[in-house]
């Protein structure tokens, strides 16, 4: 059992089994919806803490790539009435696709080039968003995306939706754990810890980087996904900077080092703010608050923290 | 109005909002010289130079000279705060905990700024009234004048600085080599105070100026960082005559598309010409052939 877990399939069903039994225990259809919004979040932090963690890259643009890929499903299923199992394909593609062109150039400088760009490019898409208005509704939105059938049955409910979501979730993290355990991961572990070494054992530093981010890329393409058919309705106010900004948070927050750490980070600052209520529009300010002690106090995050009556294991 | 009437009125609005790109940019390459990192806080300073001129001037009620001196002033002390408390403490943390930092500051800004203003806009009045000039039949208003002088001014001051003082010149030992600057004596940890001071002070004045024009509000800092920073990677990181030239560029062009082509993509004309630099030639345009080759980004 113990030599189970420490495989990548045996973690993965482990999150697949414990979302189940959360499942039978929460029956509030609030509380259900909240966790399918941490699912949806975990998919894109996943492939932010790779491309943090393993490759040392930032990108402040993963909102973006999260709304192409919600915009691009929910265009193609509701202007041209393509079916879901079309347009899922159209949006991996479409992710990749910009991610490739924005990733070439960019990872093969160093430092902050790969961060600013990003942050442009998600700048642009906002601006697309609110500006092509014949297809995107402009500020206003559009809705009336359809929902998803999945072998004949209709995902019209959020206890239907929810066990959709943590199986794509428990896949993600499937695929991400193999990756890192991987040549490419070793690779990656390589460059994070010195490029020029890396490069001179004959790793494609920038190919490497750049599958990262793109992979990273496709993961918010599928987020955005499951965002469009969940709730039906997209307006560009959700893939702002402020998303892309408080995605990088969640990963630093859980610590960049490590999946798990993403996957902490992302469940507190999902959770948490159903507990800041009254603080209203000020939780920004809340989030900069714990950003700021986190990196000054435990820049590794919140990974692995020791607590007293309870060892936290630390292998990945 | 004929064309030519409404070209110069977009070539003299480009100018002045370059200007203010321009001054981001500066900010950005005096921080980057002297410690490698990219402040994301940069466009907060900006911010809070405007929002803080607007709350001494009219909450405290004092006069608009003195307000805008003093914001120049607080921005200034916050700029040497962040650096005393984050980045300082943080100095030998990997790039990506520093990026961090600087983001969790300008969150901290922004956020803070709306606690403390609100979600609204505020003006400033004019330094020097409302009355505009006429210039074959285009309009100036006077505050232009006052955002193209304090360029100048900024540009002929750091000149100055750079060139004849002791500790300009010791800060920019440490651009070229930290290391070697500290063997020398110059004490580094004091250049990158100064760096981050004289960087929030320049982030403050262009606050305060833009202000009458633009208003201030507390959501403007980090499209105006973005555009400043891609002015900073036109004109050549570091490059202080560069992100001058490149300000007005962009500034230009982005008038020119608002005017001519249309403005709900107005603000997408600098973030495409910023990433059309890092794609072709991520050491500016005024970068020589053979320095782009060496240099390693």
């Amino acid at each position: 059992m113990k030599r189970l877990l420490k495989t990548s399939y045996g973690k993965a069903a482990l999150t697949f089994i414990i979302s189940l039994i959360l499942l039978l225990f929460l029956r509030n259809p609030y509380y259900i919806g909240i966790l399918i919004f941490l699912g949806i979040n975990i998919i894109i932090t996943t492939g932010l803490s790779l491309l943090m963690g393993y490759a040392g890259q930032i990108s402040l643009g993963q909102a973006a790539f999260y709304g192409i890929g919600a915009y691009t499903t929910g265009i193609l299923t509701t202007k041209l009435n393509l079916p879901i199992i079309l347009s899922f394909p159209m949006c991996l593609f479409l992710t990749v696709l910009i991610a490739f062109i924005v990733g070439i150039p960019t990872l093969r400088l160093r430092g902050h080039y790969l961060a600013m760009a990003t942050l442009g490019l998600g700048e642009i898409v906002h601006i697309v968003f609110n500006e092509l208005i014949p297809l995107t509704g402009g500020p206003s939105g559009f809705g009336n995306i359809p929902l998803i059938t999945i072998f004949g049955m209709e995902l019209d409910n959020d206890y239907k939706y929810y066990v959709f979501v943590w199986a794509i979730v428990s896949l993600i993290l499937f695929l991400s754990l193999n990756i890192i355990n991987s040549r490419i991961g070793r690779a990656l572990k390589a460059i994070h810890k010195e490029q020029t070494t890396a490069a001179t054992l004959g790793i494609n530093t920038a190919r490497v980087k750049l599958y990262i981010f793109v992979l990273g890329a496709g993961y918010a393409g599928i987020a955005g996904f499951l965002y469009a058919h969940y709730i039906t309705f997209l307006s560009p106010g959700s893939f702002g900077l402020g998303f892309s900004v408080l995605l990088v948070t969640m990963v630093a927050v859980g610590g960049m080092e490590n999946i798990w750490g993403a996957f902490i980070g992302t469940t507190v600052l999902t959770i948490l703010p159903e507990y800041l209520r009254f603080f209203h529009d000020f939780d920004i300010l809340i989030y900069g608050v714990i950003l700021m002690a986190i990196m000054m106090l435990r820049p590794e995050g919140l990974y692995g923290i020791k607590i007293p009556f309870k060892r936290v294991t630390s292998d990945g | 109005m004929n064309l030519g009437v409404q070209l110069l009125q977009y070539t003299l609005s480009g100018i002045t909002v370059g200007s203010i790109y321009a001054m981001v940019a500066i900010g950005f390459n005096i921080i980057y010289n002297s410690t490698g990192i990219i402040n994301f806080a940069q466009g907060e300073f900006v911010m809070l130079g405007g929002m803080t001129a607007v709350y001494l001037y009219k909450t405290l009620h004092l006069p608009l000279f003195v307000s805008g001196l003093g914001a120049v002033f607080i921005v200034m002390c916050i700029g040497i705060l962040f650096e005393r408390f984050a980045i300082q403490i943080l100095k030998d943390s990997s790039v990506i905990t520093l990026i961090i930092v600087t983001i969790a500051a300008s969150i901290l800004f922004k956020g803070g700024a709306m606690f403390i203003w609100g979600k609204d806009a505020y003006v400033l009045p004019s330094f020097s009234g409302d009355e505009p000039f006429h210039m074959f039949g285009a309009t100036i208003l006077p505050q232009t004048l006052w955002i193209l002088g304090f360029l100048f001014l900024i540009v002929a001051a750091l000149t100055g600085f750079f060139k004849f003082t002791i500790v300009g010149k010791a800060m920019k030992a440490c651009a070229f080599n930290r290391r070697a600057a500290r063997i020398v004596g110059i004490n580094v940890n004091r250049m990158v105070m100064l760096s981050f001071a004289l960087s929030a002070l320049i982030g403050g004045i262009a606050g305060v100026i833009v202000t009458p024009i633009t208003l201030a509000h507390y959501d403007r800092g980090a499209l105006l960082g973005l555009k400043g920073f891609g002015t900073a990677i036109f004109g050549g990181l570091g490059n202080m005559g560069g992100a001058v030239a490149a300000g007005i560029i962009v500034g230009l062009l982005e008038a020119y598309s608002a005017g001519l082509i249309s403005s709900g993509y107005k603000d997408a004309v600098a973030l495409i010409i910023l990433l059309a630099v890092l794609f072709f030639r991520p050491g500016g345009i005024f970068a020589k052939k053979e320095e782009q080759a060496l240099k390693t980004f």
